[in-house]
């Protein structure tokens, strides 16, 4: 994972400290303080360089310090898919000067990430081709990541002032002298699934030009993590990815449990993979259902959402919930599963399978489907990759990343299990890949039952998970934990970290800044949707109107995970 | 039906029998009540739902139409897109700063009667996002007939909460229904 000595050491002649780079040592990744005059030409270098070859920019997000004088950290995770090796990158502004060149025309990932440092902290990027508000919205005063922003503060969203693209009122002719047409799809939408505007210029019913706009479900996650314990905050992931909240909970735990140095128990990992594998079948049944359902297709999301059903029976029997769990705890669960869970289990796996094949009988060899899909949408894997595209879009494309084989966590490594990949990169592919995705996570849950041992859930580490119940009511040290854990949360030691897991739509990171305390300094959420979500309005044009809805819904935007 | 009965689920009111032999034409059975009230027996079991879904409740919203849980069987299985046609709007997620006034602008498109389900903690109360960009209940913009608590609600809070609704509407206590009822009577005191 992390870059060869080599590498590192050629890394370095190529920028020694005399031109303004700085190594910190100790990271999990190889970390570097960069001035931001020699960004640009670092960042090219780094792209073009065989030797580096970072072909992706995972994320881009700023940290506030406010006693620095330098205050703002604007920090870029690097990601090379060729030498699987990764690389932090932090560039230091002041708050009087606080700009920085954009990286946008590197990797066109940034464009989206770029504009989110600049709502958040107010961090201007000198070259970026559209810089505005991404989440807040335009009448917004301040900055709200910023450290000394009240986060109970809100404003009001005056008439008037919504956000339009700047040449939303243009007048526009076509070569036959008609006027095009701005149309507006969203935020309110039959065929937009979630709260996303896309406002697109129409000649005829050919798309000529898109923007979109996101931040109508901005329910202000980053803010809200820093205002809560560790283990408060992963109700607040279930509700990123909300069609398959297991996975984000088990990624925020991995993040804090690598920061921490612990390690769930082996029935806790295995629990967590056979669940995770099921959110996983749950979110590609939504989104196949979802996109069949926009291009006319009702039946088959009839078919497959039963399947849902049934997995949401299982999650209710372990946690309670049927939706958002919040099943994970840092350490382990927050209980074991019930009775009869194997079997529920190999229920869920008898159950599954005919009813995937009935909807793909439906669809796969359909016509109608196939020729609303096929060729559209499509975008070559260099593009992919340089939008910071990851998961079943990603491989779609035909680039075999998959983070649970290039850098497995929970075991993932001893599973045998296949990572579907498709060529053309359109809709269909997408479709098709998911599809063979719910069969190879079925595979994994099967190998995963078989490993199922008793033992216990949650780590024993008293600095981190709550005693068991029976001994806080007769120990006097436990109960001494158990109320300074709760009352304090556990204490996270000073560091910071980038995890990743697989998440259903690509590499779900959580970039994790410990200052020691009680709750994170500040916690970062990569969500892969927003990086897939950023090239749709490029996709767009050249598309007739009907197969933006198509396109759409192959992507798998969630709302909740987009916005944050 | 007397004014006393309003509120109280409408029972067929039978009169004596007329006197001869009995026919089975339906004739010799009738039924009284103020034609508001029938109409609003007929509103009450075909809402048409317009789901103004922006977050995980939209899931379980989703859930609830489908089959396992089918809200058809209360009549309520209509769902459309476009506020012009729809009655029940069943706002299902939370709602930021940035949401508001499309929220706010498509229940003005709806036609009047119209109802709105407030469903989960978000839609409610703002649930646990007390923050920068999240309006704390919806009610701070427009009125509420039914909350539905839960964080998603369950689909048979939901369902329960749509008899709720329907309950409300053959009580005539909808907040709609109350705004008709006031303006009557204040336009019959300006009569009098």
């Amino acid at each position: 994972m992390s870059m060869s000595q080599e590498k590192l050491e050629s890394f370095r002649r190529a920028f020694p400290p005399s031109r303004g780079v700085e190594e910190i040592p100790g990271q999990d990744i190889p970390t570097f303080q960069v001035e931001r005059e020699l960004l640009p030409e670092l960042a090219r270098r780094l792209k073009d360089d065989p030797d580096f070859d970072f072909k992706m920019l995972s994320d881009v997000c700023g940290v506030d310090w406010p006693e620095r004088q330098a205050r703002f950290d604007v920090v870029y995770h690097l990601y090379s898919l060729t030498h699987n090796h990764r690389l932090r990158l932090k560039v230091p502004v002041s708050e009087q000067d606080a700009v920085v060149p954009s990286v946008y025309g590197v990797w066109r990932a940034a464009d989206w990430f770029e504009r989110e440092v600049f709502d958040m902290f107010g961090v201007r990027f000198s070259g970026h081709p559209n810089l505005k508000r991404i989440l807040c919205h335009p009448s917004f005063q301040g900055h709200a990541l910023r450290k000394d922003y009240d986060p109970g503060q809100r404003w009001l969203l005056r008439e008037g002032e919504q956000d339009e693209p700047s040449w939303a009122r243009e007048v526009q002719e076509d070569e036959d002298h008609f006027e095009t047409q701005v149309l507006n799809l969203g935020p309110s939408h039959p065929a937009t699934h979630g709260t996303l505007r896309t406002v697109v210029r129409l000649d005829g019913e050919v798309i000529t030009r898109a923007e979109c706009e996101i931040g109508y479900l901005h329910r202000c996650f980053e803010k809200m993590s820093e205002r809560h314990t560790w283990n408060q905050i992963i109700p607040y992931t279930d509700r990123l990815n909300y069609c398959s909240a297991m996975m984000n909970g088990v990624g925020y735990a991995l993040a804090v449990e690598k920061l921490l140095g612990v390690e769930a128990p082996p029935r806790a990992q295995v629990i967590r993979v056979i669940l995770s594998e099921l959110s996983r079948i749950m979110d590609h049944i939504v989104c196949i259902g979802a996109n069949l359902n926009d291009v006319g297709a009702m039946t088959p999301f009839l078919y497959v959402y039963q399947a849902r059903e049934e997995i949401y029976s299982l999650l209710e029997a372990c946690a309670g919930g049927r939706l958002t769990i919040s099943y994970v705890r840092v350490g382990g669960l927050a209980n074991d599963v019930p009775e009869g869970f194997e079997e529920a289990v190999r229920y869920l796996l008898r159950r599954i399978p005919p009813l995937v094949d009935d909807m793909e009988r439906l669809i796969t060899e359909n016509r109608i489907f196939r020729q609303r899909t096929e060729g559209i949408g499509k975008l070559s894997a260099a593009e992919a990759v340089d939008w910071g595209w990851t998961g079943p879009c990603l491989r779609a494309s035909g680039v075999p990343y998959d983070v649970r084989k290039t850098n497995p966590y929970l075991g993932y490594e001893t599973y045998d299990f296949k990572v579907p990949i498709a060529t053309t990169g359109d809709t269909y592919a997408r479709y098709l890949v998911r599809v063979e995705e719910i069969r190879q996570s079925l595979k994994i849950v099967e190998q995963a039952l078989k490993r199922l041992a008793p033992g216990p859930i949650i780590t024993d580490n008293h600095h981190v998970a709550l005693p068991p119940k029976e001994k806080v009511y007769t120990e006097m040290e436990a109960l001494i934990w158990h109320f300074k854990l709760i009352m304090e949360g556990m204490k996270v030691p000073k560091g910071e970290v980038y995890g990743f897991t697989e998440g259903a739509n690509g590499e779900l990171g959580f970039y994790t800044i410990s200052d020691g305390g009680g709750s994170p300094y500040r916690l970062h959420c990569r969500p892969p949707c927003f990086a897939v979500f950023q090239a749709y309005p490029h996709m767009l044009e050249g598309h007739m109107i009907a197969d933006s809805i198509a396109i759409l819904g192959s992507l798998n935007i969630i709302a909740g995970e987009l916005d944050r | 039906m007397s004014e006393a009965s309003v509120g109280k689920p409408m029972l067929p009111v039978a009169g004596k029998p007329p006197a001869g032999p009995r026919v089975s034409d339906g004739s010799n059975i009738f039924l009284t009540t103020k034609l508001d009230r029938l109409i609003d027996q007929a509103r009450k079991n075909s809402l048409w739902p317009f789901p103004f879904g922006t977050a995980c409740c939209a899931i379980e919203f989703m859930s609830t139409i489908m089959s396992h849980y089918d809200m058809s069987r209360f009549g309520a299985e209509v769902v459309r897109f476009s506020p012009r046609q729809s009655d029940l709007l069943i706002v299902a997620g939370t709602v930021t700063d940035k949401m508001a006034p499309v929220m706010v602008r498509i229940w003005e498109q709806m036609a009047e009667p119209k109802y709105v389900i407030s469903m989960g903690a978000c839609a409610c109360t703002g649930g646990f996002y007390r923050a920068y960009h999240v309006v704390q209940g919806i009610d701070e913009f427009i009125p509420v007939d039914v909350y539905v608590p839960g964080c998603p609600p369950t689909p048979e809070a939901l369902l329960q909460g749509l008899l709720r609704l329907q309950e409300m509407i053959a009580a005539g206590e909808t907040h709609y229904q109350r705004m008709v009822a006031a303006a009557r009577a204040k336009a019959k005191g300006a009569v009098s």
